[in-house]
């Protein structure tokens, strides 16, 4: 392709722009995450890891990562138990109506999050659970059983099914035919698919707000609340730089690992 | 090993169309048949991943129709070899082993013995993305032979391979099944393949056995018109030729071996059919020549003729010489007419 010389220059300026528009709130984030002054002012007024130490202590934020932690594990253990066995059962049988519930099981990440939560929690309610830790986990899983669910359907349906014939055919049961042949053959699958779960479980707040209830926070409520509160500031900045570096590593990783490999 | 009336369909397609067949312990048994015959799936039923949609199968006079492939004394070595790709090339081996809980020294020992039958013994701490294809081959039958099944069932393993290592490996596996002593049940659907090995084999067609016998029974007796197109060259004599010629109506074949080709001027021997025709066209094929012979009246045969004498351009040269062929009568064979038999019956429904 021979383009003119202008093309060139406009389509790279373009480039750029569409960058710094992504990333330089960010950057001015993580600047002043760093920096001495309590008020949020440019130029920054120098250099500092005094407010990493202060959000360290800070109860509050304490409190709040382990909840979000928790539920992402759980959320994240949740999904790829019932995302693998889905999975399995909708790649292995041929069943009335499998195309449908192919469809059903990846159809909530498309719902918006205030249809997942507003209904997530009528259902709480009706059925009298306390909210808590456990309501954050069940609609968090809604979603992240989605990306263990593709994440395994994917490789399943790469995979040849000669291995787990040849296992049979040298005496495995079915069980043992899964624990030796096909987990092994599905684990970076699982690996992938489990750090995207966590990532997307940790960072969300839309279905969160609607099941977590009054005592419970997670990291994401927590920002959202402690913005209004001037003197907290700084430590809010330290707090989405971490969330920044929790969030991108296990999508990152994930990429790597689910990249479709060949040995 | 016995199957009785197996019949197996898929929604509306029969894929295997009514079975009977007995093979005997020791044996070397081959399914021959074009892609689509019914022999991949007709094996499948006897490993134990499709079952029948009728019939029984029996194995040692237990009938095994319902029973799990892995309650079956049976081993597969499957077409792409379904190697394990996270276990090492002994680990593979020691698979069957393991799942049945031998003993870890009797397991080191029987795997060494079946690499060392594979000629594969410094390859135990291999991955078999590490192998090429024949050495994922023998680890594939060394994964196999290592429990000693009463059958062994093979589908188009050699498949595969370049045709140098496929003949290599015949010899090889025709040998290692000599000294183990298991049946082997062997799916291809080289007709060469399964003449070299077997001791007997089946030729399928269309979800049908056509024939069963030895390799020198199915080449020299074919009883179809199928068996003889697909064994060997067809050489097939009908309608016109056939009265003129063979001096009836039928179908008749005669293989391209036993043909000579003489100058007009040549007499027939006792017992001989002498018939007239032209060279169409020479096929020069290294040790044989094949000559396409016109018959004057009508049809067409091939003749083989080792190059004992002739050059490639003395043979090339005879294009279109007006010659006579001879054999001798007992080489005439009549063949009953295949349902599907290969390009035949189709011609002449669409010829009015």
């Amino acid at each position: 392709m021979t383009e003119s010389f202008w093309t060139r220059v406009g389509l790279r300026v373009a480039t750029w722009v569409v960058l710094a528009f992504l990333y330089v709130p960010l950057l001015i984030l993580i600047i002043y995450a760093f920096n001495p002054s309590r008020l949020q002012a440019w130029p920054p007024s120098g250099f500092t890891l005094h407010w990493f130490a202060e959000t360290a202590g800070n109860p509050g934020v304490r409190e709040a990562l382990a909840t979000s932690v928790l539920a992402g594990l759980g959320a994240t253990g949740v999904a790829l138990v019932l995302g693998t066995l889905a999975a399995l059962a909708v790649h292995r049988f041929e069943f009335f109506g499998r195309e449908t519930i192919s469809f059903l099981f990846v159809l909530p990440i498309a719902l918006p999050g205030v249809v997942t939560g507003i209904a997530l929690r009528t259902t709480f309610q009706t059925a009298g659970i306390d909210f808590g830790l456990f309501t954050i986990i069940v609609g968090h899983a809604t979603f992240c059983v989605v990306i263990a669910y593709n994440n395994v359907i994917a490789r399943l349906r790469r995979l040849p099914r000669t291995p787990e014939e040849a296992s049979a055919d040298l005496g495995a049961d079915t069980w043992t035919t899964f624990r030796r042949i096909t987990l092994p053959s599905i684990g970076t699958a699982l690996l992938s698919g489990g750090l995207l779960a966590f990532a997307l479980s940790f960072d969300e707040i839309i279905v969160t707000n609607f099941t977590a209830g009054p005592g419970t926070m997670t990291i994401p409520m927590w920002i959202l609340s402690a913005i209004r509160r001037p003197t907290e500031l700084p430590v809010v900045n330290v707090v989405a730089f971490v969330l920044i570096l929790v969030s991108t590593i296990p999508v990152y990783l994930a990429q790597r690992i689910g990249g479709d490999r060949t040995h | 090993m016995r199957l009785e009336g197996i019949r197996k369909e898929y929604a509306e397609v029969e894929a295997v169309a009514g079975i009977d067949l007995e093979i005997g312990a020791g044996e070397f048994f081959s399914m021959l048949g074009p892609s689509g015959s019914g022999k991949t799936t007709t094996l499948r039923m006897i490993a134990g991943f499709e079952r029948p949609t009728q019939g029984r199968i029996l194995l040692d006079g237990r009938d095994v129709t319902a029973l799990a492939p892995f309650d079956r004394d049976v081993n597969t070595v499957f077409q792409d070899y379904a190697l394990f790709p996270h276990m090492t090339v002994a680990e593979n081996v020691a698979y069957g082993l393991v799942v049945r809980r031998v003993a870890a020294d009797e397991r080191r020992r029987r795997v060494d013995e079946a690499l060392r039958m594979v000629r594969l013994s410094d390859h135990h701490r291999r991955r078999p993305s590490q192998l090429s294809g024949g050495q994922r081959q023998r680890v594939a039958l060394a994964r196999a032979l290592v429990n000693r099944p009463r059958v062994l069932l093979l589908d188009e393993p050699l498949g595969a391979l370049d045709l140098k290592l496929r003949e290599e490996m015949q010899i090889e596996l025709k040998a290692i099944q000599q000294q183990v002593g298991i049946t082997f049940v062997y799916v291809t659907h080289d007709q060469e393949e399964a003449l070299t090995m077997s001791d007997r084999l089946a030729v399928f067609n269309a979800g049908r056995i056509e024939q069963i016998g030895t390799p020198a029974d199915v080449y020299e007796h074919p009883t179809s018109t199928f068996v003889a197109s697909f064994v060997g060259t067809s050489n097939l004599l009908t309608g016109d030729a056939a009265r003129a010629v063979i001096g009836s109506d039928g179908i008749f074949t005669v293989r391209p071996e036993k043909i000579r080709i003489a100058d007009r001027a040549a007499d027939a021997a006792v017992g001989e059919i002498a018939v007239d025709g032209t060279i169409r066209e020479v096929v020069y094929i290294g040790p044989d020549t094949r000559y396409i012979v016109s018959l004057d009246s009508g049809g067409e045969l091939v003749v083989t003729r080792q190059n004992l004498e002739t050059s490639s351009m003395e043979a090339l040269a005879t294009q279109g010489r007006p010659v006579r062929l001879l054999w001798q009568r007992r080489h005439v064979l009549s063949l009953a007419r295949s349902e599907d038999a290969v390009g035949e019956t189709e011609e002449e429904e669409t010829t009015p």
